[in-house]
């Protein structure tokens, strides 16, 4: 298992930031999902290895947090926020539009894996409600044709 | 520490500094409901139960996680905490099947008697519940996902407690599951302690589950066969076609030297007990075959032809086999038996651990052995050789909880790459075989590891200085090291202020079949044959005064024919030995055992004996500590050691008042005078039993020999009551 030079520089300074190993898992975690997309049985294997734990405990931990996952998603991990101040202003239109136009479920994945589809809680974005997250960059606003266009720009990508 | 005031409803209560607030309440007697709270496990504050008020904080908290400070004020019962915690009761049972007339744990859980003592009659909860079905884990780990409260108790303790981790938590807040290491099945150590300490029925036994209700068995907490750590076990038995069936093994009598623990064995190995293969009639050579005979025939002829030999050819053409499973009482028995009796001093047995040796070493040093429970507060230990994890599981759990919460250090020596070196403050791995001479080389002989290797002379001298400069230090060392090795070992002990020692052998009874004497040149508390002035005042014979063979000597003398009988006690040389079984064709063997092992099928003689469940006695583990044995199975047919002994001492004309001093001048009235008065006799036996004054009214009670144990051997004599009471 390799990951790149950039991944092994960062979890080498993480190390010295914490008093035990174990403390490192969930940054080496996200690290590691942004790097390989998703966090196989062999990525974790490999961090269960280096953290000195059991595998067990880091699927755990993996379970436990909704933005780690063990599944590959699409390119573009799409993101609508459906809390309250979202909601008010219109997140389930945008779901369900998205819902449509992808033509999969929550969780899931258009067939040229190019996006995904999740229903998420709160972003800290409830100024600029409704928002949507697409992998870490945040589009705020929106409606229903301006998601379209953010989306068609991505595609363009 | 300092102690630390407060006030729980209205009582001072004071409790030292660090004690966490449901300790202290339960060190008054205020019981404070708690799921996930379990002593000495990590804390979780997960399931709310123990929600008291404290004054001045604006919430309720909980007990469990609450450390006490100087001059606070705790209510545990009040409106708005009866009700927060009928709140919780609610919201747990809420997917809760409330299956408890077919659960394993109904009658037994935690859940129940919450439920009875603080829970709601009514539920407002109106959606369906939410079914999953059972799932195996693993032959004995069986998982009922609904049944769950979500306590992480058996997380905790198979990770922290056991360090194993095999168990953990998946998803979050109400999607929660337990989960096991391999998706859906465990690998793991099947100890079992997860099941124990679940509080509902969630965890249950592959080896129990839907047998019985645990009401309907009697529990009996005796001493588990299978190592030489004297776990207490908690047998659950209930009557069977053939006599009295052991359903269950487990740990609900926490009074035990092992706590809260017991392994697979002690947990699930009693099966055994009912195999098919069981023998259950004394069997009699007859025109070449075994055949079922009777109790007087069988007897009768073995009285007969050891008188015979003993009186024609002499004692030294008899050799006798001990056991390292019987009782202490057994043991002594069947030594005095053969001196004199069969007036012979040809006795040995499967030696294990050099205790003699051990013995020799700290004689004149008080003080000196430690006990299981030690190795649990030791400040510092040091373990040369052997396995624990494998061999010693309660020694392994005392060090690793040692480590865990009282931070002691541990210093292991090993060839091999053990477990226990994940607790070890300093591992150093040697070569095989050399442990002794790392004894030599502790005591101060530099050149003594010379062969080991620079690597390893470079790691043991740190090591050694270190050691040095404990105090109180437990050492633990496996039957790698012998002889000589020992006492330089204890020179070096005795060096370090308040050291003791454990020396370890294997299983359940060895230490005693050691102590007893079940050696063809020791007596019984390691005394020399030549040393047999205090025996004579209490033996009704003479012994012979020249050392006994050996068991391979023994082997010998029959293959040369002068051997003419042989006589095994719970023991299978052939089989171990790897023996010729034609080796004693020219002699007359008698072999008592559960099964026909290699050495029954080659006997004239087989009596079926009962094992270490199925009678009462004392068990010496490997630390010294002595435990009582009660009578828990009980197989049809068979006989305790103890009673076929007697039996052939009988059978050959000795009078068995001079063998088992039982019933000296006592007319004990059982309660049979009191004519009208019916269950008198009953109450009148419990009262003694309670009060350790058994009037040992029967040649075959275990406790009328224990006395000249008690006077005899060194280290046994402790005192009834503690005995009695387990401490």
């Amino acid at each position: 298992m390799r990951f790149s030079e950039q991944f092994e520089s960062r979890f080498a300074e993480m190390l010295t930031h914490y008093p035990t190993k174990r403390s490192v898992l969930v940054p080496t975690l996200l690290y590691a999902q942004d790097e390989s997309g998703s966090l196989s049985d062999e990525v974790i294997k490999e961090i269960a290895g280096r953290l000195e734990l059991t595998e067990l405990e880091v699927r755990n931990v993996i379970s436990y947090y909704s933005m780690l996952t063990t599944h590959p998603r699409g390119k573009y991990n799409v993101q609508v926020c459906t809390n309250i101040a979202c909601l008010l202003r219109g997140a389930d239109e945008l779901f369900e539009h998205c819902e449509k136009k992808f033509g999969v479920k929550h969780k899931g994945t258009t067939a040229d894996g190019l996006f995904s589809l999740e229903e998420v809680e709160c972003i800290g974005a409830c100024s600029w409600a409704p928002a949507v997250q697409v992998n870490y960059d945040f589009h705020e606003n929106l409606t229903t044709e301006k998601l379209d266009n953010v989306l068609d720009e991505y595609r363009r990508k | 520490m300092a102690d630390i005031n407060i006030t729980v409803d209205g009582r001072k209560v004071t409790a030292a500094q660090g004690t966490l607030l449901i300790e202290a309440c339960k060190s008054v007697g205020i019981e404070v409901p708690s799921f996930c709270y379990y002593p000495n496990l990590s804390l979780q504050g997960a399931c709310r139960m123990c929600l008291v008020k404290v004054e001045k904080m604006p919430k309720l908290q909980t007990a469990c996680t609450t450390v006490i400070s100087e001059g606070m004020t705790v209510t545990t019962d009040s409106d708005e905490i009866r009700q927060a915690r009928k709140s919780m009761v609610e919201m747990l049972l809420g997917n809760h099947p409330l299956d408890c007339p077919v659960c394993d744990a109904g009658g037994e859980c935690e859940l129940q008697d919450m439920t009875f003592s603080y829970g709601a009659a009514e539920s407002k909860y109106m959606e369906p519940k939410n079914h999953k079905d059972e799932q195996q884990w693993s032959p004995v780990v069986y998982f009922d996902r609904p049944r769950c409260i979500l306590c992480y108790r058996c997380v905790r303790v198979c990770g922290e407690a056991m360090d194993v981790w095999a168990l953990g938590v998946q998803n979050r807040g109400v999607s929660s599951i337990i989960a096991p290491n391999q998706e859906d099945h465990l690998e793991c150590e099947e100890c079992g302690m997860c099941i124990d300490i679940c509080p509902v029925g969630a965890l249950t036994s592959g080896a129990y589950r839907y047998k019985t209700r645990p009401w309907e068995m009697k529990h009996v907490g005796t001493i588990c066969t299978h190592c030489g750590d004297g776990c207490k076990t908690t047998l659950g038995v209930r009557r069977s076609d053939t006599g009295m069936e052991i359903v269950r093994g487990d740990n609900r009598d926490k009074s035990g030297i092992n706590g809260d623990f017991l392994c697979i064995k002690g947990r699930y190995a009693f099966d055994f007990a009912h195999h098919d293969d069981r023998i259950t009639q004394p069997l009699i050579r007859k025109d070449g075959r075994l055949t079922p005979s009777t109790w007087e025939e069988a007897s009768a002829l073995i009285g007969k032809r050891f008188a015979d030999i003993r009186d024609h050819q002499g004692g030294q053409s008899i050799g006798v086999v001990g056991s390292n499973r019987t009782t202490n009482e057994e043991s002594y028995l069947l030594q005095k038996f053969a001196r004199i009796v069969l007036q012979t001093n040809n006795i040995d047995h499967h030696r294990t651990a050099d205790f003699p040796a051990f013995a020799a070493g700290v004689t004149g040093k008080p003080e000196s052995t430690a006990s299981m429970r030690d190795v649990f507060n030791a400040p510092a230990m040091l373990l040369i050789g052997n396995n624990p994890s494998e061999q010693h599981p309660l020694l392994a759990w005392q060090i690793r909880n040692n480590v865990r919460l009282h931070r002691a250090r541990l210093y292991v020596i090993n060839s091999q790459e053990i477990k226990l070196r994940r607790q070890a403050a300093n591992f150093v791995p040697i070569p095989e075989g050399t442990e002794g001479d790392v004894a030599s080389f502790l005591a101060g002989d530099d050149s003594a590891i010379d062969t080991a290797g620079n690597e390893t002379s470079d790691a043991l001298k740190p090591l050694r200085d270190k050691l040095r400069s404990e105090q109180n230090l437990v050492i633990i060392f496996g039957s790698e090291i012998r002889g000589d090795d020992i006492s330089s070992l204890v020179k070096f002990g005795s060096n370090i202020p308040g050291s003791k020692f454990i020396c370890l052998g294997d299983y359940a009874n060895s230490h005693g079949a050691a102590d007893m004497g079940l050696y063809p040149n020791l007596l019984p508390g390691y005394h020399s044959i030549s040393d047999i002035g205090i025996f004579h005042q209490e033996r009704g014979g003479e012994i012979p005064q020249t050392p006994g063979l050996t068991l391979p000597e023994m082997v010998e003398s029959a293959k040369a024919d002068k051997l003419k009988a042989f006589y095994v006690v719970g023991a299978n040389p052939v089989g171990r030995l790897g023996l010729d079984p034609f080796s004693f064709s020219q002699g007359f063997v008698v072999v008592q055992d559960m099964f026909l092992t290699q050495t029954a099928e080659i006997a004239d003689v087989v009596l079926p004996a009962a094992n270490a469940y199925e009678k009462a006695g004392t068990f010496t583990n490997t630390c010294g500590d002595l435990q009582l044995l009660k009578k828990a199975g009980e197989v049809n047919g068979t006989k305790p050691d103890f009673e076929m002994i007697v039996r052939i001492a009988d059978a050959m004309g000795f009078d068995v008042r001079k063998l088992v001093p039982f019933g000296r001048g006592t007319r004990a009235d059982m309660g049979q005078s009191r004519g009208a008065q019916a269950g008198e006799a009953d109450r009148h036996a419990v009262w003694l039993e309670a009060h350790g004054l058994e009037p040992k009214m029967s040649p075959f009670d275990p406790m009328a020999i224990l006395d000249e144990i008690q006077r005899l051997v060194p280290g046994y004599d402790v005192s009834r009551m503690d005995l009695q009471a387990g401490d």
